[in-house]
């Protein structure tokens, strides 16, 4: 098990290694995004630009425009909230060569409370036209993206979780954006996640099949671009879809698949996820138990809808 | 460096792109006026004198960087790109219009020859300064400018390359404050107290040229209006390949310049002329004698 933010700061110095024209940038965070590890490593690469979000996102755009693959390195509510007019302008609307590696994702951001938790950052990046939105599910397939990335030419957001967590692929894993996986086989209802969050439902379904209950689970790592039919085909024998993020339910991964299931295959859909609500400081487990997140709470709450739903 | 001569051309070239700024925005029916009219001069001496572009090959990779970070001034850009010849002149019209390259703010997805895309203030410096850092780590031998308003300078983005430019020893980038005392609403002040509008200066009671040199850049401070200052400040500021201080020119301009009506009102930061009015701009920017 391998925290995603340390797969960013060893995948970046080890690929820095072959491609000289990665570049670092960091709003002074090194030490908690990880990126320290590739400061040490190549610490002429390597730029400090203080705690300046907006003008980092700025001069990464200059540098990328002259052939560096600049890799941002901050807290996600940085990027997506203070950073996002930069963001917006200067980097999706040029469809600079930009990367944005968005540490601290969601509500596991080691006891800072609300203020560092985003819990919309994938409705707010998903919505800017351009922009390709990843969240990793675990430490193989967060290098594979980040190796994807580095070559794409276009901007990329990359959402990177504080803590370690369970890995669903291997060493073996291929990253193809648009590709939606299985990560659980069932039959009664289908489970459909994105970024860690899929390892606890993939726990959330051993929990079930307990119960007699069997729930498959769909992992969904690239939010935008998205193939359409994949997860139109994966849907087609459930009658019950159950959309789980670390998120809010508002317009991130529950709204896009309800997005696509009402528009070419209606069926229900719930969404869970963050009420309309925030977070607060405690520890993992309080979080992931209260916000209805652990395998243990999402298992329970699909029984209860599945009761309503009949 | 210059000779007077060469002032005069300018100065005629500078009424051209006037008469341009405040014809194209009648006739498209909304744009701004002021701004590109205080910036005229500066702009006119970047593309015709100063700078090393090329207007048939907007990609050559050495040339200078231009970015207009107060990008409402859009027009004055586009003005003094067509007639340096980076598009035709009667492109102009399309301004504003739809499907056109010549957007509200500029949009380097669209338009060859412009660096980046601007519009939300306060933006370009950032990216100039990644143009300069990126050009020292190649070796690559140009210089960026970039132009930001007073009244953009208010945006706090701003102030984060300001503090964070002059640790990278980035004397290949050059910023240029047009300065023209006016914003497009600003705090009240009594008509003609400053003389140079109607309205408090963005930076009242600031000594804007003590912070700027206090954060470490070698301020400069000139009449934007005359060339004899402009230009050489310009060459100066050039170190392609050297480290040390970014340069500040603080350019001290007067909005709307050049037509008497515009000239220090706040209202005509983005304001369209009727005909008569016009007609006493294209006299007083003395049209029929340098063009047809």
């Amino acid at each position: 098990m391998k925290a995603l933010r340390d797969v960013f700061g060893d995948t970046l110095s080890e690929l820095a290694q072959q491609n000289p024209s990665i570049v670092v940038l960091d709003a002074d965070l090194a030490n908690s995004t990880k990126a320290d590890k590739f400061a040490q490593a190549h610490p002429d690469r390597f730029l400090e630009m203080g705690i300046a979000e907006q003008n980092m996102v700025g001069t990464a755009v200059g540098m990328a425009a002259l052939g560096f693959v600049p890799w941002l390195s901050s807290f996600t509510v940085f990027f997506t909230h203070r950073a996002a007019d930069p963001v917006r302008m200067l980097v999706a609307q040029t469809h600079a060569n930009v990367k944005i590696g968005a540490a601290y994702s969601g509500l596991l951001t080691g006891y800072t409370g609300k203020t560092h938790q985003d819990v919309e950052d994938l409705a707010i990046m998903r919505a800017m036209p351009g922009m390709t939105v990843l969240a990793p599910a675990d430490e193989f397939e967060c290098a594979e993206m980040i190796r994807w990335a580095t070559d794409y030419v276009g901007p990329v957001y990359l959402r990177l979780a504080r803590d370690p967590n369970a890995a669903v692929f291997g060493p073996d894993y291929v990253f193809q954006p648009g590709a939606v996986h299985q990560l659980h086989e069932g039959s009664d209802l289908l489970m459909i996640s994105t970024g860690t969050q899929s390892s606890r439902c993939v726990e959330a379904a051993r929990e079930l099949k307990k119960e007699g209950i069997s729930a498959a689970v769909l992992h969904v790592p690239s939010i935008k671009p998205l193939r359409q039919e994949d997860l139109l085909s994966a849907c087609e024998k459930f009658d019950l879809v159950f959309t789980v993020e670390e998120h809010s339910r508002l317009g991130g991964l529950g709204g896009l698949v309800t997005e696509i299931l009402s528009e070419h295959s209606p069926r229900r859909v719930v969404r869970l996820g963050l009420q309309d609500e925030w977070g607060e400081s405690a520890p993992n487990d309080f979080l992931l138990d209260k916000y209805r997140l652990s395998a243990q709470r999402v298992a329970e709450q699909i029984v209860s809808r599945r009761k309503q739903a009949r | 460096m210059t000779d007077s001569a060469d002032f005069s051309e300018l100065a005629s070239l500078a009424r051209q792109g006037r008469w341009h700024v405040i014809q194209t925005v009648s006739a498209s029916g909304a744009g701004h006026v002021g701004g590109p009219m205080s910036a005229m001069d500066l702009l006119i001496a970047l593309f015709f004198r100063v700078m090393a572009i090329r207007p048939d090959e907007p990609k050559w990779p050495d040339r200078d960087r231009f970015i207009l970070s107060k990008g409402h001034s859009a027009i004055g850009l586009y003005t003094a790109m067509a007639l340096r010849g980076f598009f035709p002149v009667e492109e102009l019209k399309t301004f504003d219009k739809g499907n056109s390259r010549l957007q509200g703010h500029p949009d380097m997805t669209k338009l060859p020859g412009l660096e980046t895309s601007t519009g939300s203030l306060g933006m370009g410096l950032s990216v100039g300064l990644g143009f300069a850092i990126a050009a020292q780590r190649k070796g690559l031998n140009f210089q960026t400018f970039v132009m930001i308003g007073d009244g953009e300078l208010q945006e706090g983005m701003i102030w984060e390359a300001l503090h964070v430019a002059p640790r990278y020893q980035v004397a290949n980038l050059t910023a240029i404050l047009d300065s023209n005392g006016l914003q497009q609403f600003g705090w009240f002040h009594e008509a003609g107290a400053t003389g140079r509008g109607d309205r408090r200066d963005p930076w009242f009671g600031v000594d804007l040229p003590a912070v700027l040199r206090g954060l470490g850049w070698n301020l400069v401070e000139i009449n934007g209006h005359d060339f004899g200052e402009i230009i050489p400040a310009l060459q100066a500021s050039k170190s392609p390949g050297r480290i040390g201080k970014p340069t500040m020119i603080l350019a001290h301009t007067i909005k709307g310049k050049g037509v008497s009506f515009t000239e220090g009102k706040f209202e005509w930061h983005s304001k369209v002329a009727a005909s008569n009015e016009l007609e006493i701009a294209r006299r007083e920017l003395q049209i029929e004698e340098v063009t047809k």
